[in-house]
């Protein structure tokens, strides 16, 4: 069956459209909401943001392929964000990062077998002064200064996955 | 006289900490929405007249003067937007992901009032991707605004017209170039990242073509209090030509890292020392960076120095920046450059801490973040990332240093956006004042026509 959009999902398309004055604008939101409902950016996902946004492909294609949220495969039910920039490393955010992935078998940038998890790589996620750290969807595990703390975070987040989601239910109306 | 630490009001980190109190009930208990009378009395312009009395300084970085730039926008321009950049991406920077989650409706009331004295019916504000939980609470915010009417809304305002925003959360997806702010306004637009050259710039000719300022998160936040108390009284907080409260996030090896309000002209040495209680297991510091990465490094004797906008460019305790021994780097005019307050973001290291890693992981991001669109950055960082990452893991070649100076001097002023900059300044400044360090690590032969970078 192709891809299709659901009608909740359709209703948002437009809603988003009406709050810029040109539908191009809302390529990114549309890509974040087609993310969320379809877990990545297939070649089929791009096609139908570039039909329900009356765009090129091409320049659909070209959006996504830029910005390293967006992505072109599957990911891990929690999207493990784990940063080692300059304040995270000066305080063992390598470390951690080493941690996790001896922890869950994989490198950054895969994916564990049963799905449970993805690990970024991340450049400063705006933390600093809670260095080390890692994101996982809504969710900060900050001060990371202990290996009992990278244990527990994973085994929180096996207990209690963290999806990336982008917009409540229902988008704020323009106007509303 | 500028406020000390003891006499200094908070205005922006308020609520900081404080649970549950985001909310609109909350942020009403605590004046939110109550400068939004007192402008609308007032005619735009002289919205505007208070901002540039009140000194304040754009603090994403650049510092320039706020009051000033919304001037810019063109006489008689019909459509004006307003954009607020909460792309805060600037390693060691943490100061508008707390504003945004603390205190989004002060955020909301400045977006109001700077869209009030610009004439601006739909502003934008533009959040970094992976602020997921910040975007969440934003948007919960932002439908709040909306359903008490102060969004969405017509307001009486003065000459017995009315006036009405409608504001827009969009959120990024991962790239650090769309701070920039011409970049941001092509990701608005849908479009890849890519910053525009200046002229135009965005004041005459910016998002979807119109007329369009460009503001910080922080610089908004500070707004309502000005409205409030004056741009006079504003002023008088800071230093002569700085107004207001200065937001600092100090990360790195310091016994209390964290993001504080702090006094405009606070010394940095105090900072490190009072402020954050020294560095951790008493220590010796090596190296600062006072305001994100981009910003070159200060040594442990050029601390003395105020973390004001001005200062941090002009003061002669701080060295300037070399291209290589003895020829100071020129970035316009004969100006040296020295450092740069930029984004409030220090990063405090220790004398344990390995120069060459720090200036390797510095030149990784950069090479990461390039758009790729001039060649001098896209080629210069990566092969800037090369060099330095040979002399983190102790393989240096002979001539390294100079070759690290030579690319990065090609890089800088060069470039369409300030990325090419920030890259070219940190690399040159750990060449200034880390060189011995930068050429201990040079170990290999040197390079032979097989072997050669």
């Amino acid at each position: 069956m192709p891809l299709s959009f659901s009608t909740e999902s359709a209703r948002r398309i437009e809603a988003l459209i009406k709050q810029y004055p040109d539908a191009q604008a809302a390529s990114m939101p549309v890509l974040h909401l087609a993310q969320d409902e379809f877990g990545f950016l297939s070649d089929e996902a791009i096609q139908l943001v570039a039909t329900a946004l009356k765009l090129p492909v091409s320049h659909v294609y070209g959006v996504v392929t830029f910005y390293t949220m967006f992505r072109r495969e599957p990911a891990g039910t929690n999207i493990l964000r784990v940063c080692t920039n300059v304040a995270c490393m000066l305080t063992g955010g390598y470390d951690v990062l080493k941690q996790v992935c001896e922890r869950l078998g994989i490198q950054p940038g895969e994916k564990t077998p049963d799905g449970a998890f993805s690990i970024v790589e991340e450049e400063c996620l705006a933390a600093c002064a809670d260095a080390p750290m890692a994101l996982c969807g809504q969710r900060y595990f900050l001060r990371l200064d202990s290996k009992e703390k990278v244990d527990a975070m994973i085994e929180e987040l096996r207990r209690q996955p963290q999806l990336e989601r982008t917009l409540l239910p229902g988008p704020v109306e323009k106007g509303a | 006289m500028p406020v000390t630490r003891a006499d200094m009001p908070k205005l922006v980190l308020c609520n900081m900490g404080v649970e549950g109190q985001n909310t609109l009930a909350g942020a009403t208990a605590r004046g939110a929405y109550s400068r939004i009378a007192k402008a609308l009395a007032m005619a735009p312009a002289a919205v505007t007249d208070e901002v540039k009395k009140s000194n304040l300084r754009g603090r994403g970085g650049a510092g320039f003067p706020t009051g000033l730039k919304w001037t810019f926008i063109p006489k008689g321009a019909q459509t004006v937007y307003l954009v607020v950049n909460a792309d805060e991406s600037e390693p060691g920077t943490c100061k508008d992901r707390e504003i945004l989650f603390w205190d989004p409706h002060l955020v909301i009331e400045g977006i109001f009032l700077a869209s009030y004295a610009l004439g601006c019916r739909h502003a934008y504000l533009y959040i970094r991707g992976e602020m997921m939980r910040e975007h969440h609470v934003l948007q919960r915010a932002v439908a709040e605004a909306y359903k008490a009417g102060w969004l969405g809304r017509d307001h009486a305002c003065a000459g017995g017209g009315s006036f009405k925003l409608d504001l827009t959360v969009h959120r990024g997806a991962g790239a650090y170039i769309c701070g920039e702010e011409t970049a941001l306004l092509n990701s608005l637009e849908g479009r890849r990242g890519w910053p525009r050259l200046k002229p135009p710039f965005p004041a005459v000719k910016g998002v979807w073509g119109q007329p369009t300022i460009v503001n910080n998160v922080e610089t908004l936040a500070n707004v309502p209090a000005i409205i409030e108390k004056g741009g006079e009284w504003f002023a008088g907080l800071g230093t002569p030509k700085s107004g207001g409260t200065r937001i600092l996030g100090i990360s790195g090896h310091v016994n209390k890292p964290g993001v504080y309000e702090l006094p405009m002209g606070i010394p940095l040495r105090e900072v490190i020392y009072d402020v954050c209680g020294g560095i951790r297991g008493g220590r010796a510091l090596k190296g600062v960076i006072p305001g994100g990465s981009s910003m070159p490094i200060l040594t442990p004797d050029e601390i003395d120095v105020p973390m004001e906008f001005d200062a941090l460019m002009t003061d002669a305790r701080i060295k300037p920046v070399e291209i290589r021994p003895g020829v100071k780097l020129d970035i316009g005019g004969g100006k040296q450059l020295r450092t740069m307050a930029g984004s409030g973001g220090v990063m405090v290291m220790d004398e344990t801490t390995d120069m060459a890693m720090v200036c390797w992981r510095i030149m990784k991001f950069y090479a990461h973040e390039s758009c790729g669109q001039c060649t001098p950055c896209r080629e210069g960082t990566g092969w800037l990332e090369r060099v330095t990452r040979r002399l983190a893991h102790g393989e240096g070649r002979p001539g390294d240093v100079e070759l690290a100076e030579s690319i990065a001097s090609g890089i800088a002023g060069n470039t369409i956006c300030p990325l090419g900059d920030a890259a070219a300044w940190p690399m040159l400044a750990f060449a200034t004042k880390f060189r011995a360090e930068l050429q201990s690590k040079i170990t290999a032969a040197p390079a032979t026509a097989h072997g050669a970078a």
